[in-house]
């Protein structure tokens, strides 16, 4: 049996004797970011389709919420930064081989979107609503005008968007649970389910939350299939990975894994989907709040865990 | 030009001297180190076999921490010398989580921090800190170009490894075996 110790003594803040550097913020902000891409996909793909009118809530009401979890979720990112006034320096470098700064971008051009499509909607949520300034009322109607050319660029986004917040992780080669491609794909899946459970959240109208309801279960299905592609895929990986999957195998996140983000996070609000689908009276509520909350606790697992998982020598 | 350290674990006693001479050498902040002495110990004794290293960041030619970081405040310098430029750091933390040594910390000032090989007593000629101040000899410091430096004359006859080479990193501090 091999035993590891400091002779020398370490005791560095944040980094022994587990690395814990990434404190609530980062999840946070990719439940934020993979929420907020979920709406605007929604949002989009339901405008190009023409269905403006009647699916007024996941086109129109939901992308309100996006501009405050994003502005949100970027707030949370920049607190996480220990050298916080030198955070500019990220729009000043563009560097492709940095998943960090492809999302500085990306977020830099999704933001100014949602604001601009949900800015668009405002006068009919509040018809007294006055933009007071000609060049306001003149790109009000510019954008009306000119919305499709927004719903596609927005679809196309936010699919980045969503897949950014797991590549961000699985770019990490010394963090085995997070170093997996199947990363990005879950945390979009994800993402879109959460999305979907707030446009369900947003909406009064039984059609509407039926296929959305729908898509969600979908979703829902998929994102179970990744996460046993990728335990599958961990358990016939090399050491460091099967000790990643025994976290959730036994290890220390067994509970929380499996209880709040397999049961209630997923596996329970399918159920309570399914039920309604076949006619049953069930607060819609409840299934699209238990997903969002998963979605929020997966994140701050995945992030957890990954980051006690390294390499062995 | 490529800069890299070989270090002899059988040489080595754990005595953290280079530990020492690294935090008063680059006014390393208290509760903080940039190098660190690890101890291997395999069985029990009789029968019981220490290895013991003394680790810091492998300026790898690879270096995953140079690839994520969004500033490029993570940067190569002559020699392959893995710097951080403190002022371009924001403090993110990529770095940190990209590195399978855990060589880098978050200096209390805000940005990341880590070993530089010394770089400022190197461009001068001479050797870094901790190889300098070695008791037993057991580091060797030099340029893997020059045919005639010592430590590619160490690397030629002697069996060596580097940590975690499945990392694919390329890491440049050899471990004599």
């Amino acid at each position: 049996m091999k035993e590891e110790l400091f002779v020398s003594g370490r005791n560095i803040p944040n980094i022994d004797p587990y690395l814990n550097i990434w404190h609530w913020q980062i999840p946070l902000y990719l439940f934020l970011g993979g929420l907020a891409a979920g709406i605007l996909f929604f949002a989009g793909l339901f405008y190009i389709m023409g269905k403006e009118k009647e699916m007024p809530a996941t086109v129109k009401w939901s992308t309100f919420v996006v501009p405050f979890a994003l502005v949100f979720g970027l707030f949370a990112l920049f607190l996480d930064l220990k050298h916080k006034l030198w955070f500019w320096q990220l729009y000043t470098t563009v560097r492709i081989t940095s998943p960090m700064s492809w999302g500085a971008w990306v977020l830099m051009s999704v933001t100014p979107l949602s604001f601009i499509w949900a800015a668009s909607y405002l006068r009919e949520a509040f018809p007294q609503w006055n933009w007071r300034w000609k060049f306001l009322k003149n790109f009000e109607k510019w954008v009306i005008k000119n919305r499709i050319y927004f719903a596609w660029a927005m679809v196309i986004l936010a699919v980045i968007l969503g897949i950014y917040t797991g590549i961000l992780l699985s770019a990490f080669n010394a963090r085995p649970l997070w170093n997996t491609s199947i990363l990005g794909p879950l945390f979009l899946v994800s993402g879109m389910s959460t999305g979907a459970a707030t446009i369900i959240l947003t909406s009064k109208d039984h059609k509407e939350r039926r296929i959305i309801g729908k898509i969600d279960l979908l979703l829902i299905a998929i994102e179970l299939f990744f996460i046993i592609h990728m335990i599958m895929g961990f358990l016939a990986g090399s050491e460091v990975q099967l000790a990643a999957a025994n976290l959730f195998l036994g290890g220390q996140f067994t509970v929380s894994f499996w209880v709040f983000v397999i049961i209630l996070g997923l596996l329970f609000p399918a159920a309570l989907e399914i039920l309604e689908l076949f006619g049953l009276k069930v607060p819609i509520v409840l299934p699209a709040i238990l997903v969002i909350l998963g979605g929020l606790i997966f994140r701050f697992i995945m992030v957890e865990a990954g980051q006690i998982t390294r390499y062995l020598y | 030009m490529r800069y890299a350290m070989a270090i002899d674990t059988k040489k080595c006693v754990g005595c953290s001297d280079c530990v020492v001479a690294c935090q008063t050498e680059n006014n390393v902040p208290i509760g903080y180190c940039r190098d660190w002495i690890s101890e291997t110990v395999d069985g029990t004794y009789p029968n019981v076999s220490i290895e013991l290293r003394s680790e810091r960041c492998n300026h790898c030619d690879n270096a995953p921490c140079v690839r994520c970081c969004p500033t490029g405040a993570s940067h190569f310098e002559d020699g392959g010398i893995v710097l951080v430029t403190h002022h371009k750091c924001i403090g993110c933390g990529a770095c940190i989580q990209s590195c399978p040594y855990e060589a880098r910390y978050s200096h209390p000032d805000g940005y990341v921090d880590k070993c530089t090989f010394c770089i400022h007593r190197v461009r001068k000629g001479e050797d870094p800190a901790c190889v300098s101040v070695c008791p037993t000899n057991c580091m060797y410091f030099g340029d893997l170009d020059d045919p005639n430096s010592e430590i590619v004359n160490v690397l030629k006859n002697r069996k060596f490894k580097t940590l975690a080479p499945e990392a694919g990193t390329s890491p440049q501090i050899f471990y004599l075996v």
